[in-house]
C-alpha cells in the first residue's frame, strides 16, 4: 500500500536539498556582493557607550550629571611579555590583584575583551597613555560614572551599578552586556530605558598586522550612539537642602506636593546620605557601610516605609464621617464613654472644629463608632462587617490600601484592613466594633507610608481630590514624555462642602492647638495642618505632621515624621512650617526656631541598640510647657468592651470660644 | 533462541559511514570555530567545545555498541514504555529545569547538562511505529489519526512550555511518516499550500494585491482545469468558498504576526523579509551568517583559515550556525559535499525503510528520514536566510551532547531493527 509515496516523500527531500544548493550557487559563486566583505583580515568592533541623561529639579538646577572616565580592557592572549612590575607600579595596583583579574578574564575567554580596571580618571588616563605602548592586549573604552552636585534626594534618585546576573540573563531583547551600568534603584532604575540612551557600534577593519584600514563596509553597519534623554523632575532643590539640612541628626523623611499638579516638591528620607558616595570608585566600601547601619539609610522611607498614621488619620475619618451623615460639623461627643482618653479640656465636649484643633481621641472613637453604625443591621456583628466595606470602599478613595502609582520601582501599598481580614483573624461574625475601634485614631491595624499622608494633605487641600504623585515632569524636554498615568484625577467621592470645617480646625491647630509655642506660625501665611503622635512599637513615639497652606489656593502640601521623637508639634510641625515658609517666602525668617532644628539630634531605638549605647534620655528636648499628650495609652486591654457604654444621642454643646 | 551475538552482522555500513563522514566532519568545523591561530588550543581539553564534542562523540560510540546489543524486539516492545517516561521527565523538566536565556529546557546534573526535548523525538517515533504498525490500526480511519496525531502532539506542547519552540517545531516531521502511511495526500498539500500562502503574505505588504492573484488563480483553475462539464454550479460555489477560506488566511497571518508571536519571534520574521531592517539587531546572525558563507566562494578559504566565524561575527557558530563555517572555510565545494551526503544519506533510509519486512520497522525508518530532514531544511535554510531564525541544531554536525546522542540514537536503533529485518517482529 502507498509505496509509489515514496516516490513523493524523496522527491520533496531532493527538491529542498536541491534548493539549497542553487541558493549556495547563487550566494557563494555569483553573487559577489558580500564577499569583498568577508575577505579583510578582521574587523574591529568597537563599542561607543552614550552619555546616561542628566537629571534636573523644577528650576534647571542639575541633580544629577556625568564625569568621564575610562575604563580598561584586557584581552588575555594578546598580553605578551609584561613587565608586571612597572604594569602594577603604574597603575597602583598590587601584584595580587593584577594576577586574580588576569585569571578572571582569561578564564571568562582568552579572546575576549575582559574589564580589568574601572573608572581611570582623564588625569589618570592621560598619564598612563604614553606608558601603554610597552604594554600589549589593553584597551580603553571611554565610560561615565555619575555625580551628584546638589548631594540631596540620595533614595529617590537612586544610584546605578552594574547588571546583576539575574537581570541580565532575563532581558528579552538583549541589549546589555555583562559588567554594562544600569539603574538599580530609584529614578535611575524607573526611566533606565530613557536615561541610557543606545549604545553604538563602529566596525573598522584591521589588516593582519592589526593597522587600522578604514571603516568597515563603508559604515553600513555601524550605529551612532544616541545620548540619553534627561529628566526633568518636580523637585525644588532649595526645599529639599533645607529639609537636609533640618533633619541633620534626626531620622524620618518628609516628602511634599503640589497639590494642584500632583507634583513632588521634595522628597527625602534620613538619615542623610550624600549620592556621591554610591558613585565611583569607592562604591562597595560605602555600600556596605550604608547597608550596615542600623538607621538602614538605603530605605526609602518615603515611599516604601510602613508606619502608623496616628492622629492625622482622624481627618479622614471624620471626613468619611460626614460624607456619610454619621456627624455634622457641629456634632458634638461627650469626653467619656471612650476606652481612649483626652487630657486637655475635660468638661467641654468638642466639635468637630476643636477636635481637629485639640485632636481629641474620644470625639474620633466616636465618630468611627457612629460610623460603624450607619446600617440597618441591629446585631453588631452583623453591622461591622458591612459598614466597615462601605468604610473601606470610601476609604481605598484616598489611595490607602494600595499604590498611589508614584514613578519610583518601588513604592508600598500599605494596610487599610478590610472584612476579609477581620474575618481571617476573629472569624466570620466574631468581631464588631469594640475589636476595630483602634483604626478610629489611626492606630491598630493601619499602615501607611509618608507619600500617603502627603496625598492626604493634598487632597485636602484641593478640598476632595488628588492627582498621582509624581517626580518627573519631563523626558527629554519639560513637560514632555510623561506617562498621563501620571497626571490621572483621583476624586475621593466627598463633597467639596465638607471640607471647610475640617480645614478651619486645622488651621487653629497650628495657630492655637496642638502644635505648641507657635513653632508653626508663620507671619502672612495661613497654615493648615494636623499632628500625630504614631506608636512605635520599638520606642519612642514617632512625630507625624501633615500640612498644606496657604489655606486658599494652596500650592504646597507636606507631611514630615521624625523617628522616636515624641509628640507630633514638638519635631515634625516645625520642621514641615519651616520648609513651606521656604518654599512660599523662598526665604527663612524664623532664624532661631531653624537653628534649634538643626542643632538638635534624635537617635533611634535602632542605633541606640546597634550601638549598645546608654539608654538614657536622647533627645536634646527644647523646652516643653505645655505639652499636650495626644497619644492614646499604648496597651487598651482587651476587656473593656465598647458597647456597653450606652452612645448617646448627639450632644449638642456650646461651641468652644476659646 | 541461541544466537551468537555478533553485532556487526546484517549493520547496514553504507549507513554508517554516511554517519561517521558527518560527525567527523562535523567536528572539525567545531575545532575551526574555536580555533585561534595566536593561540593554539589543546585537542582534547574540557575548556572548549571541540574538546568536550570529541568526548560526546566517543561517549556515542559506546551508545551505538548499547544500541547494537540490546535485543531488537526491546524498541518495539517497550515502546510505550519508553514513550510513557520521556513524557514524564519532559513535564519534569519543567519543574527541575534551569533557566538558560528565557527557556527552561535543561536539566542540570553536577557540570553535565542535557536536554530531555531532543530525546523525545526518538521515542515518539519508536511509540509513533508502534502504534501505527498495530494490527488493524489505519491512519486513514479518524479515530486511529486522532490517536496518532495526540501521540505526535503532545510533547511538543509540553516542550513549548519549557519556551524551546524550535525543538517543538520539529515534530511537524511526522506529517511526512503519516503520508507514507496513506494519509489522504490533500493534507500535506494543503500544509504547504498554506506555507507558500504565508510566505507570499510576509512579502507583499498590500493583502488586497494576494487576494487580486487568488482570484486570478482561481479564475485560471476554473477555465483550465476543470471541463466544461465540470462547471458547475456547486463546484462554483466551493470554489469562492476556497477563495474566502484563503483570503480569510490572508488577513489572519497578519493578525497572527502582530497579536500573537512575541516581539522577538516577529523581528525574525520582519528580518527573513528583509534582514537589511536591522542589521545590528535580529538581523545580526542572518546578515553574518550570510557574509561568512558567501565570503566562502567556490573552494572555501581553506581549513582554519575562516575570519568571519571568528572573532565571533557570527553567534552560535558551533551549534545552530555550524553550516556558516563550512561554507566560510570549505566554499561552495563543501558545502554540496555535506549537502549530498545528508541527500545520500536520506535516500538509503528510506530506501532501506520500504525493504523492512515489519510495518513497525518501516514506519520507524520513516520516522527517522522525516526528523534527519525537517532538522537540515530549517537550520541550512535559516543560515542561508531562506528560514526564520529557529535555533535547532545541524544532526550530526552542530555541537552539543543532546542532539549528538538524540540523532545518533535515533539512526542507530533503525540500523538495529534494519539488521533483524528477515525476522519479522
Amino acid at each position: 500500500m502507498f509505496q509509489d509515496r515514496k516516490q513523493i516523500i524523496l522527491g520533496f527531500f531532493f527538491i529542498i536539498c536541491g534548493v539549497y544548493l542553487f541558493r549556495l550557487l547563487y550566494l557563494q559563486v555569483i553573487d559577489d556582493k558580500y564577499r569583498t566583505l568577508g575577505s579583510t583580515n578582521a574587523i574591529k568592533k568597537e563599542v561607543q557607550i552614550p552619555l546616561r541623561g542628566q537629571i534636573y529639579d523644577r528650576n534647571g538646577k542639575l541633580l544629577v550629571a556625568n564625569v568621564d572616565v575610562y575604563d580598561m580592557y584586557v584581552t588575555p592572549n594578546k598580553v605578551k611579555n609584561i613587565d608586571t612590575v612597572t604594569f602594577c607600579r603604574l597603575f597602583g595596583i598590587t601584584r595580587g590583584f593584577f594576577d586574580s583579574t588576569m585569571h578572571v578574564a582569561k578564564t571568562y575567554s582568552p579572546r575576549r575583551a575582559s574589564l580589568f580596571l574601572r573608572q581611570l580618571s582623564k588625569e589618570d588616563f592621560g598619564r598612563v597613555s604614553d606608558a601603554m605602548v610597552h604594554f600589549s592586549g589593553f584597551s580603553f573604552e571611554l565610560s561615565f560614572f555619575r555625580t551628584y552636585p546638589a548631594h540631596t534626594m540620595a533614595n529617590a534618585l537612586g544610584y546605578i551599578g552594574e547588571i546583576s546576573k539575574k537581570d541580565f540573563e532575563a532581558q528579552v531583547v538583549e541589549y546589555y552586556r555583562s559588567g554594562d551600568y544600569v539603574g538599580i534603584t530609584g529614578l535611575e532604575k524607573q526611566y533606565e530605558s530613557e536615561l541610557r540612551g543606545r549604545r553604538g557600534v563602529k566596525f573598522t577593519m584591521m589588516n593582519v598586522k592589526g593597522e587600522d584600514k578604514g571603516s568597515y563596509a563603508a559604515g553600513e553597519y555601524d550605529t551612532l550612539a544616541v545620548i540619553g534623554k534627561n529628566l526633568y523632575t518636580t523637585i525644588d532643590v532649595e526645599i529639599q537642602q533645607l529639609a537636609d539640612s533640618l533633619f541633620q541628626g534626626k531620622t524620618g523623611c518628609a516628602v511634599a506636593i503640589e497639590p494642584k499638579t500632583g507634583e513632588i516638591l521634595a522628597m527625602g528620607s534620613y538619615p542623610y546620605f550624600d549620592p556621591n558616595l554610591l558613585s565611583g570608585k569607592q562604591f562597595a566600601k560605602n555600600f556596605k557601610e550604608l547597608y550596615r547601619n542600623p538607621d538602614k539609610p538605603l530605605n526609602d522611607r518615603v515611599a516604601t516605609g510602613f508606619f502608623r498614621p496616628g492622629s492625622t488619620f482622624k481627618l479622614v475619618q471624620a471626613l468619611v464621617a460626614l460624607q456619610l451623615g454619621a456627624i455634622e460639623p457641629s456634632t458634638a461627643f461627650p469626653l467619656g464613654g471612650a476606652p481612649v482618653k483626652c487630657h486637655v479640656h475635660s468638661g467641654s465636649p468638642n466639635d468637630l472644629h476643636n477636635a481637629v484643633r485639640f485632636s481629641c481621641n474620644p470625639y474620633f472613637y466616636h465618630v468611627f463608632r457612629k460610623t460603624m453604625s450607619m446600617g440597618n443591621e441591629t446585631n453588631p456583628f452583623k453591622e461591622a462587617p458591612v459598614m466597615l466595606s462601605k468604610w473601606h470602599e470610601m476609604m481605598s478613595k484616598f489611595g490607602y490600601g494600595q499604590k498611589l502609582g508614584i514613578d519610583l520601582p518601588s513604592e508600598s501599598s500599605g494596610l487599610l484592613p478590610n472584612v476579609k481580614y477581620y474575618n481571617k483573624r476573629y472569624g466570620e461574625y466574631q468581631w464588631k466594633f469594640s475589636n476595630i475601634y483602634s483604626l478610629s485614631i489611626g492606630e491598630g491595624e493601619v499602615s501607611v507610608n509618608m507619600l500617603k499622608m502627603a496625598n492626604l494633605a493634598a487632597t485636602i487641600a484641593n478640598r476632595g481630590y488628588w492627582i498621582t504623585p509624581h517626580l518627573v515632569k519631563g523626558v527629554g524636554q519639560v513637560s514632555k514624555g510623561v506617562k498621563p498615568s501620571l497626571q490621572e484625577v483621583h476624586q475621593t467621592g466627598i463633597d467639596t462642602r465638607h471640607f471647610e470645617s475640617i480645614i478651619g480646625g486645622m488651621q487653629d491647630a497650628v495657630e492655637r492647638g496642638t502644635v505648641s509655642g507657635g513653632a508653626g506660625i508663620v507671619p502672612g501665611i495661613a497654615i493648615c495642618g494636623k499632628t500625630g503622635t504614631s506608636q512605635n512599637k520599638k520606642g519612642k513615639d514617632n512625630s507625624v505632621f501633615i500640612a498644606f497652606a496657604p489655606r486658599e489656593n494652596p500650592t504646597i502640601a507636606i507631611a514630615v515624621m521624625v523617628q522616636n521623637a515624641g509628640f507630633g508639634g514638638s519635631f515634625a510641625a516645625p520642621i514641615a512650617t519651616l520648609m513651606i515658609e521656604k518654599y512660599l517666602k523662598r526665604k527663612v525668617e524664623r532664624i532661631a526656631l531653624k537653628e534649634r532644628m538643626m542643632n538638635t539630634s534624635i537617635k533611634t531605638v535602632e542605633a541606640m541598640a546597634g550601638k549598645g549605647a546608654e539608654m538614657k534620655a536622647n533627645i536634646a528636648e527644647p523646652k516643653k510647657t505645655d505639652k499636650i499628650p495626644e497619644s492614646p495609652k499604648k496597651e487598651i486591654p482587651k476587656s473593656v468592651k465598647a458597647d456597653i457604654i450606652t452612645p448617646k444621642e448627639k450632644i449638642l454643646a456650646p461651641k468652644n470660644t476659646k | 533462541m541461541a544466537r551468537d551475538i555478533d553485532i556487526r552482522e546484517g549493520i547496514d555500513w553504507t549507513t554508517v559511514w554516511l554517519y561517521a563522514a558527518l560527525v567527523l566532519f562535523g567536528w572539525l568545523n567545531i575545532y575551526a570555530a574555536v580555533y585561534n591561530p595566536e593561540n593554539p588550543i589543546e585537542i582534547i581539553s574540557l575548556s572548549h567545545n571541540a574538546g568536550r564534542q570529541l568526548i560526546f562523540i566517543g561517549a556515542s560510540f559506546i551508545l551505538i555498541l548499547i544500541i547494537l546489543f540490546v535485543d531488537y524486539k526491546v524498541y518495539d516492545s517497550f515502546a510505550y514504555i519508553f514513550y510513557g517516561l520521556v513524557i514524564l521527565l519532559l513535564i519534569g523538566t519543567i519543574f527541575l529545569a534551569t533557566e538558560i536565556k528565557g527557556s527552561r529546557s535543561w536539566i542540570k546534573i553536577g557540570t553535565f547538562s542535557f536536554q530531555p526535548a531532543e530525546f523525545s523525538k526518538v521515542f515518539t517515533a519508536l511509540a509513533l511505529a508502534r502504534y501505527l504498525s498495530t494490527q488493524n490500526v489505519n491512519i486513514t480511519r479518524f479515530r486511529d489519526a486522532i490517536v496518532a496525531g495526540v501521540m505526535v502532539f503532545l510533547p511538543p506542547v509540553i516542550i513549548i512550555l519549557q519556551k524551546e519552540t524550535g525543538s517543538a517545531l520539529t515534530f511537524a516531521a511526522f506529517v511526512a511518516v503519516f503520508y507514507r502511511e496513506g494519509l489522504p495526500g490533500i493534507y500535506p498539500a494543503l500544509g504547504i499550500a498554506l506555507a507558500i500562502l504565508f510566505v507570499v503574505t510576509l512579502f507583499v505588504p498590500n493583502p488586497v494585491f494576494i487576494m487580486i492573484g487568488l482570484a486570478v488563480l482561481c479564475g485560471l483553475f476554473w477555465y483550465l482545469f476543470l471541463k466544461r462539464y465540470e462547471r458547475t454550479q456547486q463546484n462554483l460555489i466551493r470554489l469562492v468558498g476556497v477563495f474566502v477560506l484563503a483570503s480569510m488566511f490572508v488577513f489572519g497571518t497578519g493578525f497572527f504576526i502582530t497579536k500573537v508571536l512575541q516581539p522577538h519571534q516577529q523581528k525574525r520574521i520582519q528580518v527573513l523579509v528583509n534582514p537589511d531592517s536591522d542589521p545590528l539587531g535580529a538581523g545580526w546572525n542572518v546578515t553574518q551568517s550570510r557574509i561568512a558563507i558567501s565570503s566562502g566562494g567556490i573552494i572555501g578559504k581553506g581549513y582554519l583559515q575562516g575570519t568571519q566565524t571568528k572573532f565571533d561575527f557570527v553567534p552560535e557558530q558551533s551549534t545552530d550556525f555550524i553550516f556558516c563555517t563550512v561554507g566560510e572555510e570549505w566554499g561552495f565545494v563543501g558545502s554540496l559535499i555535506v549537502i549530498l551526503i545528508f541527500a545520500a544519506l536520506l535516500n538509503r533510509i528510506i530506501n532501506l525503510a520500504e525493504k523492512q519486512r515489519s510495518k513497525f520497522a518501516r514506519i520507524y525508518g520513516y520516522c527517522v528520514a522525516s526528523i534527519l530532514f525537517f532538522h537540515l531544511f530549517v537550520n541550512i535554510g535559516m543560515t542561508i536566510g531562506l528560514m526564520p531564525v529557529i535555533g535547532i541544531p545541524l544532526p550530526f554536525l552542530s555541537y552539543g551532547g543532546s542532539s549528538l546522542w538524540s540523532f545518533t540514537m535515533l539512526l542507530f536503533i533503525f540500523l538495529k531493527l534494519d539488521a533483524h529485518r528477515s525476522y519479522k517482529v
